[in-house]
């Protein structure tokens, strides 16, 4: 029997968030498998269109239901529930919003769940990491049963686009809860470029001293239109707020270019970083453990530094 | 009686650099530190602050695992728990599994609010919270940076890729923590001994009536890839010159 796999989309109501390409391109590595792209929204036709041109989905299902107007794990986990009965596996991102729905599912489905995807070897072989990246597992199921899965996007490029796969609606007959209640969201306005999507990142660390020693990395990334990331130590200060972590508990991005400024290289920091495809350090420590995975490594001051760094790619 | 349960998990100390086993079986944490997972921490310290608050009466620590656990427990009764429940489990323990073990304590202990860490990070798979909260068919805050009680409901914010999000749910509610969203105490020497006194109870996780089922076969462990040693520039100039050649700049 070949898979089936079921890919929740994650958006924001307009728009379809990037980690899904890279979800459907995770499902397309497993030969033969038919991948169908799930939008639980409140109005699903502008994400419904985005998903269908992802190139190896075969259908878009769309369920429309004003309680979907923000993402709710307890709104949504039944819905998909409802919509996983034919389906293998169970695909979502590992996001903040994969992460918090797909275990949930997973609880409903009474079904496994492997967290992190990085490989998939076969339908029942997955390879995800632990202990922060420090070691890599592969983990096969064990019984015949469905299997639901969050899928590390930095492990994955994204699924092409020009597919114009069909759009199915889907009405579904079920009592939400209403336990849960969506209140506010607060997101920083910002022209840079997403930080988990970038192709350059910079990335500070506690040796910034303040928000406003901050505004040196923000000024050189305009520059050179990158996005700007921090190490916990940075968030923690209030120098930077929490959606620019980069580690293991912060985010895991796979840029072409990363420089991480006064930022020592602690193993939870790496982890958000491995897959990075050039990393540059600049830190005044020459022993500091960012230098042995640094394909560049430049040790100095970096309030001399970074300033010259951008008179020189001005 | 308003009672807040409290997950610990023991796992490899955060500062232990772990290593594979050569044989790929497993990870060496033979004589390594071990310690409270740095998010349950987190956890124990906000229901602790909930029950000084007045908010809570009673602060429960509940561990899934070997006999080992009783240490991890012993250091949360140590920090302020109350009491702790230790459910005795070996071999590998699937999230799930865990996850229902805590639901019996629930449903034995019917506390107000149940606080987890969002992840372990020894398995760094980041279920157990929400699976507990599905089987219990309750509501679920992960990620939280801030937790506010009210009368039957509960405000939280929580750390979301993009920003703050702030959710109302109503009690009892599972609720995983986040970093920031407090900084836990240190444990100090008298505490060591009240905590020796203190109620620690043993449940065997068959007698609770989980089976250890195992659904994913561990097949093998091998480390990371190693990223190539780089090379030193010397100055701006220098490593400007390398990342344009380079076509990154
Ligand atoms: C459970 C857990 C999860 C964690 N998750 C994460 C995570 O997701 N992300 C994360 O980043 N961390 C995480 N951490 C924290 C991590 O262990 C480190 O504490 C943190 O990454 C350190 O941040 P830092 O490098 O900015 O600070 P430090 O380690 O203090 O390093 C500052 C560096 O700046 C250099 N420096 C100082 N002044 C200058 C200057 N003028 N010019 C150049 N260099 C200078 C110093 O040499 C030093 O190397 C986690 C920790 C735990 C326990």
């Amino acid at each position: 029997m070949s898979a089936r796999i079921l890919v929740v989309a994650e958006h924001d109501g307009t728009r379809l968030n990037p980690s899904t390409a890279k979800c459907v391109s995770c499902a397309g590595t497993l030969a033969g498998a038919e991948i169908v792209v799930a939008v639980c929204a409140a109005d699903a036709a502008a994400v419904a269109a985005q998903a269908a041109q992802l190139a190896g989905v075969s259908r878009v299902l769309t369920v429309e239901n004003p309680a979907n107007r923000h993402a709710l794990a307890a709104v949504l986990a039944p819905q998909v529930v409802a919509l996983a009965a034919p389906f293998s596996h169970v695909l979502g991102p590992s996001t903040t919003f994969g992460k918090d729905l797909m275990a949930r599912v997973a609880g409903l489905l009474d079904a496994p769940q492997v967290s992190d995807i990085m490989a998939i070897e076969s339908a029942q072989r997955f390879r995800r990491p632990i202990y922060a990246g420090n070691a890599i597992l592969t983990v096969e199921l064990a019984g015949g049963g469905k299997v639901v899965g969050t899928v590390r996007a930095a492990s994955f490029e994204a699924a092409a686009t020009g597919g114009s796969a069909p759009i199915e609606k889907v009405a579904l007959h079920l009592e939400l809860p209403t336990h849960t209640r969506f209140v506010s969201v607060s997101a920083a306005k910002t022209d840079r470029p997403d930080l988990q999507t970038a192709r350059r990142v910079i990335s500070g660390g506690r040796a910034l001293g303040s928000a406003d020693g901050f505004k040196i990395l923000y000024s050189l990334a305009d520059k050179i239109g990158a996005a700007v990331g921090a190490s916990r130590a940075a968030v923690d200060a209030g120098y930077a707020p929490n959606e620019m972590q980069v580690g293991q508990t912060g985010k895991i991005i796979a840029p072409e270019l990363y420089v991480a400024v006064g930022i020592s290289g602690a193993i939870q920091h790496l982890t958000g970083i491995k897959d990075a495809r050039t990393i540059v350090a600049i830190n005044k420590d020459g022993e500091a453990p960012i230098f042995e995975v640094a394909d560049f490594g430049l040790v100095g001051d970096l309030f001399q530094i970074i300033p010259e760094i951008e008179k020189l790619v001005g | 009686m308003k009672r807040i349960l409290v997950g610990i998990k023991r796992v490899v100390d955060y500062n232990v650099r772990i290593r594979v086993k050569p044989d790929g079986s497993g990870v060496a944490i033979d004589g390594v530190k071990m310690s409270i997972n740095p998010f349950d921490e987190i956890a124990l310290e906000e229901a602790l602050r909930i029950r000084e608050r007045g908010g809570a009466d009673e602060v429960l620590a509940a561990s899934v695992g070997p006999a080992d656990c009783q240490q991890q427990l012993r250091t949360a009764l140590a920090m302020g728990a109350d009491r702790a429940l230790h459910v005795q489990a070996d071999g590998v323990l699937e999230p799930l599994v865990v996850a229902r073990a805590l639901l019996k304590l629930v449903e034995r202990e019917q506390p107000l609010l149940v606080i987890l860490g969002k992840q372990a990070i020894d398995d760094d798979n980041g279920q157990t919270g929400q699976l507990l909260a599905a089987l219990w068919n309750r509501p679920q805050a992960t990620y939280a940076s801030k937790l506010e009680l009210a009368d039957g409901s509960a405000r939280v914010t929580r750390e979301v890729d993009a920003g703050l999000e702030t959710l109302e749910v109503d009690l009892p509610a599972v609720v995983t923590t986040d970093l920031r969203l407090n900084e836990p105490r240190y444990v100090k020497l008298p505490d060591i001994m009240k905590a020796k006194k203190k109620p620690l109870d043993t449940l065997g996780l068959e007698a609770l009536g989980v089976s250890p089922r195992q659904q994913l076969r561990l097949v093998r462990f091998e480390p990371p890839p190693q990223r190539q040693k780089g090379i030193r520039v010397k100055d701006a100039a220098e490593l400007v010159a390398a990342l344009k050649k380079k076509g990154l700049l």
